[in-house]
């Protein structure tokens, strides 16, 4: 108990790096990922195709294969960080929750009615439209929480960071249990509550979120 | 002529724009891909390096890269195959005790103690049992899946009991059967039907996680990589990992496959009780997860129809709305197909593109 109140200034910093981690990537994916649904959705062939590939192989990875692969590979492919840590991590995050994204957002898409994308068409809008003035809106209200879901995944996920040079919050477990044997379990519940106190709140949020949009169509 | 209800069947003029189209970005990426390789090309990714998959340095032969990677592999599947058991078995424990116990005092600390391994990292509670309790990097790992994935299992076998039909349920203690033992007999064997998808998805995370053994030191494949690449040096990184990563991603792509599968079998020929999988909310466990989120694909290839994705061909006529027809009808003309047709499973699809 004592240790967790005397290394406080660590652990608040340990904090607020896996906070600054995951909303960096948190946003670039949320990005990267909506590029990605609209590949998969849209009527160019080669770009559905590298989509489909894309999430495909990425759901089929092991988060700690992606950071294996920006840390220690990708310096032979010649992609090499200026330093180790904070930037490996956030583009191996954000491939990584891209893909989940990009779901997230697709099974909002197929959520939408069939008879609005029709009514759209039959108005006469394009494609690009249709997706950006009818579909999108309604698609988006249906993906809000499976997106907070994904979040609340990846701000677990900062955890393997922690075995990549990163220093959060597991990373000072890992420190301070080193440290101080006797007082490991203080520091694991001090350190559990802080990751509850980001993804409780979310996953309140998205319950109420959920049932806020839920609607019939 | 995808089928997508996003854009129109093409005329001349968007056939030509869509074979343009085509053809720009399949050079694009082919002239992309052609820079990368050259560029591996400059800096000799192509060179003999790759010669440690079956010629390796340091008077070690073939074999005993081979040997090790593949006891790494075993080490990746123990860890799994230990953890997996378990982790089903609490995790329905749980989810009986939430659905079957009458007082609060077994249902709610039940509740409480899902709620929070499934909030915390899997790699802290490996590190809990390493540092903490004091086990081997083994037992460490199974520790962290076996918490993390038996909270998963419960949330899913609690989606999957909550979405049965109220008949089941009252039909059992109709016949005298404490709400346990109706709730172990009757309704479980249902939950787990209907939710078999789910759980073999659940499969493919507790695989992928068995990854974040390379950081308790537990000798699993990518640590066996990283030993290797330290042993052998640096520049046979990437064979070695090239390798690594087609066996991780074929193992779960194989199982991810196999979920689709059973889904799809589920919904063609064993719906006939009229139970469909229940959508799990935001704090069910489908997409999020761990570290990894399930890998279930639905629909997921290329020039799918958009909107059918979780929908049976026949099931989504175009519909048209014929005079005097109310907008009701033509709605549910256009989800179940012709009224006189519907069968019962029909009836309870709820939201048809909605899985």
């Amino acid at each position: 108990m004592t240790t967790f109140i005397e290394e406080f200034g660590l652990i608040w910093g340990a904090f607020l790096a896996t906070l600054t981690l995951t909303a960096v990537s948190g946003v670039l994916a949320l990005v990267w990922g909506t590029a990605l649904a609209t590949m998969r959705v849209s009527p160019v062939g080669p770009l559905r195709s590298f989509g489909t590939a894309y999430v495909e192989l990425v759901r089929n990875t092991p988060l700690t294969l992606m950071f294996f692969f920006w840390v220690f590979v990708a310096p032979s492919f010649g992609l090499l960080f200026p330093e180790l840590g904070f930037w490996p991590a956030v583009v191996a995050l954000t491939l990584y929750t891209s893909s989940f994204v990009c779901e997230a957002l697709r099974s909002g898409v197929n959520s939408v009615g069939i008879g609005q994308a029709e009514a759209a068409r039959s108005i006469g809008l394009t494609f690009g439209q249709t997706l950006s003035q009818v579909v999108l809106p309604q698609a988006w209200r249906t993906s809000i929480p499976p997106l907070i879901s994904v979040l609340i995944a990846l701000t677990k996920n900062t955890s393997v960071a922690a075995g990549f040079a990163y220093t959060e919050i597991v990373a000072i477990q890992q420190r301070l249990t080193n440290a101080h044997p006797s007082d490991g379990f203080f520091i694991f519940f001090g350190l559990a509550l802080m990751y509850l106190v980001i993804t409780i709140p979310l996953g309140v949020l998205a319950g109420q979120v959920e049932r806020k949009v839920a609607f019939a169509r | 002529m995808s089928g997508s209800v996003l854009y129109d069947a093409p005329g001349p003029r968007a056939k030509r724009l869509d074979r343009i189209l085509n053809w720009t970005f399949s050079l694009a990426f082919v002239a992309i891909a052609a820079w990368i390789a050259y560029a591996w090309y400059q800096r000799g990714i192509f060179d003999d390096r790759w010669a440690i998959l079956w010629d390796p340095p340091k008077n070690q032969t073939a074999a005993d890269v081979w040997m090790s990677l593949a006891r790494g592999l075993g080490n990746t599947l123990k860890a799994a195959a230990i953890a997996a058991p378990i982790a089903l078995l609490i995790g329905g424990g749980i989810a009986i005790i939430r659905r079957g116990a009458r007082t609060r005092w077994l249902s709610g600390p039940a509740a409480v103690t899902t709620e929070l391994a499934r909030g915390l990292p899997v790699l802290m509670l490996m590190f809990l049992a390493k540092l903490v309790f004091g086990w081997s990097p083994l037992w460490s790992v199974v520790f962290g899946l076996v918490v993390y994935n038996a909270a998963v299992v419960a949330e899913i076998l609690r989606a999957g009991l909550a979405a049965l039909p109220k008949g089941q349920r009252e039909a059992g203690l109709s016949i005298g059967l404490s709400t346990m033992r109706t709730t172990l007999l009757i309704e479980l064997p249902q939950a787990v039907r209907i939710m078999l998808p789910a759980l073999v998805s659940q499969i493919v995370v507790l695989l992928k996680d068995t990854s974040l053994g390379y950081i308790v030191a537990y000798p699993e494949l990518l640590r066996t990589i990283k030993n290797n690449r330290d042993y052998f040096g640096d520049q046979y990184v990437i064979p070695l990992f090239l390798v690594g990563a087609s066996i991780y991603i074929l193992i779960n792509m194989g199982v991810s496959r196999l979920a689709t599968f059973i889904e799809r079998r589920l919904r063609e020929g064993g719906g006939g009780r009229g139970l469909t999988p229940p959508e799990i909310g935001p704090t069910g466990p489908i997409p999020q997860s761990g570290v990894g989120g399930p890998a279930r694909e639905e629909g997921a290839h290329a020039g799918d129809p958009v909107f059918a994705a979780g929908r049976r061909p026949e099931s989504q006529p175009v519909p048209q709305r014929r005079p005097g027809e109310t907008e009701e009808e033509r709605r549910r003309q256009a989800y179940y197909g012709d009224p006189t047709s519907q069968s019962i499973r029909h009836n309870t699809g709820g939201e048809p593109g909605a899985r």
